[in-house]
């Protein structure tokens, strides 16, 4: 790839990277990046990924701008309430970089669109919000070989690991959903906005690192943070040989669409 | 008394003490909301009751977290 004068102005943070450089920055342009949820997550990665020059972005969603998001989803602006997420996403990476090639699913992720979508795809960021969606992710993305970075955040709390294929997984740390009626998740427990901007900002760099090479990724160890307290700690984890998923004797062979969340508000947390 | 260590944090315990009474000790809020390893490995849920947690051991509580999107 050959960088015109405004490319090579526009990345030259990164093109000064000694890790980085002109090799880098065309790697990262020659990225092919799928983005799951345009909310609190996938706004930051969205945003960084695009600024970054990522070739080609495809960000896969199926709900509107509702107001309500606006206090963390900050791809999101006022105007753009009731809008498909996808939609006002698009926009706005095309405004931070025309570069970017944008592909929009105005849809929800499931067992029988799983492997469609992430097919074309180089890394996979997991921005959803709720745990059928991500053991659907983890599974698909292990079972295809796929690369990606799963993300959650909670009131004040935030997670994150990077799963390549051999590394410890999403199920081999956490085994399958938690029973719904136990989950609270952000619409019904609350979060502090600038988490989601912490914990994307690392899955976005955790995005260019794997493009670039650069580094060590965020594999066998989940990161998570307290913003309360402010203390970040990794958890070393390992591939675990019992794994439904990627274990000596895998049982789920297929992807699951497991059961929505139907809480309420709970009252004492 | 014996000091483990509960997520990075000393914690001074009557060994041996069963992981569930552990987990009752350290007031956690949803059991079933949390991945428990000792020592780098988990510990299946079905465990809980029969792992014992003794002097020097390591515990993570890894706690469920769902949020992101809407
Ligand atoms: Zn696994």
């Amino acid at each position: 790839m050959d960088f015109n004068e405004d490319q090579i102005q526009r990345y030259s943070r990164h093109i000064l990277l000694q890790d980085v450089g002109v090799e880098g920055q065309e790697k990262i342009s020659n990225g092919k990046v799928l983005i799951i949820g345009a909310g609190g997550l996938g706004a930051p990665v969205a945003l960084y990924l695009a600024a970054a020059g990522v070739g080609t972005i495809g960000i896969i969603d199926g709900d509107v701008v509702d107001l309500s998001n606006l206090q963390r989803q900050v791809i999101h602006f006022t105007p753009d309430v009731n809008k498909a997420k996808v939609l006002s996403a698009k926009e706005k990476i095309n405004l931070i970089n025309p570069d970017v090639e944008v592909i929009t699913y105005y849809d929800l992720l499931t067992a029988s669109n799983a492997f469609e979508i992430i097919k074309d795809y180089d890394f996979v960021v997991d921005g959803t919000d709720n745990f059928p969606v991500k053991f659907l992710i983890n599974d698909a993305c292990v079972m295809a070989g796929k690369p990606f970075s799963h993300g959650g955040i909670l009131r004040f709390d935030g997670q994150t690991i990077t799963v390549v294929p051999g590394t410890a997984c999403y199920r081999c740390v956490f085994h399958a959903p938690p029973p719904a009626n136990a989950v609270p998740t952000c619409s019904q427990a609350g979060v502090l906005g600038a988490i989601a901007g912490m914990l994307g900002t690392i899955q976005a760099a955790e995005v260019l690192k794997y493009l670039t090479g650069v580094g060590n990724l965020l594999t066998n160890r989940l990161l998570t943070f307290n913003a309360k307290t402010m203390d970040f700690r990794t958890i070393k984890v390992k591939h675990n040989s019992k794994c439904q998923v990627c274990g000596d004797h895998p049982t789920i062979t297929e992807l699951i669409d497991y059961e929505q969340a139907t809480c309420e508000l709970k009252t004492n947390n | 008394m014996s000091a483990i260590l509960v997520n990075d944090k000393v914690q001074e315990i009557e060994a041996p003490i069963s992981l569930i009474d552990l987990i009752k000790l350290n007031n956690v809020e949803q059991p079933e909301m949390v991945s428990i390893q000792v020592n780098g490995e988990f510990v299946a849920r079905e465990n809980f009751e029969s792992t014992l947690i003794n002097a020097d051991d390591e515990v993570d509580f890894l706690y469920f977290m769902g949020g992101g999107s809407r």
